[in-house]
């Protein structure tokens, strides 16, 4: 563990454990002098007795004792870090060096991996970068293409979240014989307009809450982007950038509303707009409460696909809300799977997701229990006539949902091991998502040759 | 005055691991494991601004030390070394200042182009500074048995 050790049985058993010592002390010239020893602790004394060195170690000084380790990796560089330093006072037994630890440090990567190691340190970084800027009398922060800060701080590879229902709803519509290449295209604007005003609110009020700086193992899919948090965008220019995008995805939506006037259409806009904003603002915070799963299956399932349906066809129907019934599931587990690695920061700052609610075994039946619902309410849908049956292509995601279902039982508690888990699990979303598409371009070709068809064929 | 010693170098150029000591304001010592780079005449090591302890440390006294002792770090020699030197730290851009050591970088952990390659991933860990050591005197053990005195050279005049 990196940071403060107990000098105890764990700390002479990790000690044990190096071959040699590397003592340090400063010499009378005043430059710090080392020599490499070999050594035994003493567990019942609580010091290490040091075998004599050819260099005179001092008596009238402090010592630093450092043991460290690392495993040359040829081609690649090495692994196994790992170090334990000591800093006391030392005496004499005969020849030998007893030295009498006051304090303890460490770090093993075995036990804080290397990026957690360093989330631990951002604050330094921050003060260390804060000094660098008086002393050189500019501004000294981390530096990025613009175009990378903006697609982290976006967060814009989720936004196939928004690009399936979307989609989706517009291909039900096109199914239904109506489909318009303009609102189809504004309708996509719009609904990513939203979500990128949503994914930066929810970092902006994750900085706020303390929830992203007490996560210190974030990944690329938990945890928020951290531009904040690395010093590369300002809270302000974040809030900046969500009014924006919020801006930017009402106005689309009112031009909607003025194009394809529907009361349907101002109650679903009104609706996602709200859930949206309130699912990290206050008063609502609904992710806080649990409710983040929820209302993300709601936004990004039947709101988005019955809008995208209404924009183009003018009129609910239940089909296209059917449709959004697994879509819906599916991505209310990636925010499921993705605070799983988020539990423990989540629970300090009171934000009550369902991961940090139930047990371990729930959260894993319950991701199995879903997965399958989602593609039952596909086979559902097909069976009672509502979807057409080349949706049922959708089917051919399944294999990945036991994949999903494994990496979680077997890497919960490994944020950095469950990452690949957690991509899987965006794209059992998007290649669900894009295989439903699929299924209806087929069934809008299979329609339109069935029209076409010679007459011999009707 | 004297040339670093063939063994030193042959150290100073397969080590992956050097123990440097630098001072804390009260005087103690405190070692932080890194890579020692030699150009043949100073050793550089970088540091992430996320580790800048020790940069605050050299800022306020620029004496140093380090130590090459682990056999399996420097593919199997057997001698070992400490090395006392003046140490600067070069940090007019942390975003690239430290890019010129890169090559002799590379050549002990080609796995960092990796790395470099995911930087937009690591953004703070890519934000470095250069410790650069001029060596004053070095001590070491041609067999690496450090229960005997050590061989000493003086490089430079010790500073003031």
């Amino acid at each position: 563990m990196k940071g403060s050790m107990n000098i105890d049985a764990a700390l002479f058993a990790k000690l044990g454990s190096y071959p040699h010592i590397v003592l340090s002390w400063v010499d009378d010239d005043g430059y710090p002098t080392q020599t490499a020893a070999t050594f035994r602790g003493d567990e019942a004394c609580g010091v290490v007795v040091v075998d004599p060195t050819g260099l005179a170690v001092p008596t009238d000084r402090v010592v630093n004792a450092t043991a460290s380790h690392i495993r040359p990796q040829p081609g690649t560089g090495y692994d196994e870090r790992r170090y334990v330093s000591l800093s006391g006072t030392v005496s004499r037994d005969g020849d030998a060096i007893v030295l009498t630890p006051t304090r303890a440090w460490g770090w093993d990567e075995a036990d804080v991996p290397f990026f957690e190691y360093s989330e631990r340190s951002n604050a330094q970084a921050q003060q260390y970068m804060l000094a660098l800027s008086e002393e050189q009398g500019r501004e000294v922060k981390p530096r990025l293409s613009a175009a990378w800060t903006f697609i982290l701080a976006t967060r814009l590879p989720f936004l196939t979240a928004t690009f399936v229902p979307v989609l989706l709803g517009i291909l039900v519509a096109a199914y239904h014989g109506s489909f318009n290449w303009w609102l189809a295209l504004l309708t996509i604007v719009g609904g990513a307009a939203i979500h990128i005003g949503l994914n930066v609110a929810n970092d902006v009020f994750d900085s706020l809450s303390g929830a992203d700086d007490a996560n210190v193992n974030p990944t690329q899919f938990s945890g928020g982007s951290r531009v904040i948090q690395y010093g590369l965008v300002s809270l302000s220019q974040m809030q900046a950038i969500s009014i924006a995008a919020y801006a930017v995805g009402i106005s689309v939506g009112l031009i909607l509303l003025v194009v394809a006037w529907s009361p349907a259409l101002l109650a679903i806009g009104i609706a996602g707009l709200l859930l949206s904003v309130f699912y990290t603002a206050p008063p609502l915070k609904l992710v806080h409460r649990g409710l983040g799963e929820i209302t993300t299956a709601l936004g990004f399932g039947p709101i988005m696909v019955l809008g995208a349906y209404v924009v183009q066809t003018g009129a609910l129907a239940w089909e296209p809300f059917v449709a959004s019934l697994p879509v819906a599931i599916l991505i209310a587990l990636i925010l499921y799977v993705n605070e799983i690695p988020d539990a423990m920061s989540d629970a300090a700052v009171g934000k009550r997701t369902l991961v940090v609610r139930w047990s371990r075994s729930t959260v894993t039946t319950m991701f199995l229990m879903s997965a399958l619902a989602a593609f039952a309410a596909l086979v559902g849908g097909v069976v009672t006539g509502v979807l057409p049956a080349p949706t049922l292509l959708a089917l051919l995601a399944l294999p990945l949902v036991f994949e999903i279902y494994r990496g979680i039982r077997a890497y919960y508690t490994s944020p950095y091991k469950l990452m690949a888990t957690m991509g899987k699990n965006v794209q059992l979303h998007a290649v669900f998502g894009l295989l439903l598409v699929v299924g209806y371009v087929v069934a809008i070709a299979a329609d339109r040759l069935w029209d076409s068809a010679p007459g011999v064929l009707t | 005055m004297g040339m670093m010693p063939n063994t030193v170098e042959k150290l100073l150029e397969s080590a992956l691991v050097a123990e440097l000591v630098v001072l804390k304001a009260n005087g103690e010592p405190v070692v932080h494991p890194l890579i020692p780079l030699w150009d043949g005449e100073r050793v550089y090591m970088t540091s992430s601004v996320l580790f800048s302890k020790k940069l605050e440390r050299i800022k306020r006294n620029p004496r140093v030390s380090f130590s090459i002792t682990d056999p399996v770090a420097v593919g199997g020699l057997m001698a070992r070394c400490t090395i006392q030197g003046d140490a600067r730290i070069i940090e007019d851009d942390i975003h690239t200042s430290w890019e010129r050591v890169l090559q002799l970088w590379r050549a002990k952990e080609p796995g960092i182009d990796f790395f470099l390659g995911k930087r937009v991933a690591l953004p703070l860990f890519f934000e470095r500074s250069m410790i650069e050591i001029t060596p004053r005197r070095v001590l070491w053990w041609e067999d690496g048995d450090t229960s005997k005195p050590p061989q000493v050279r003086e490089l430079q005049e010790v500073a003031a």
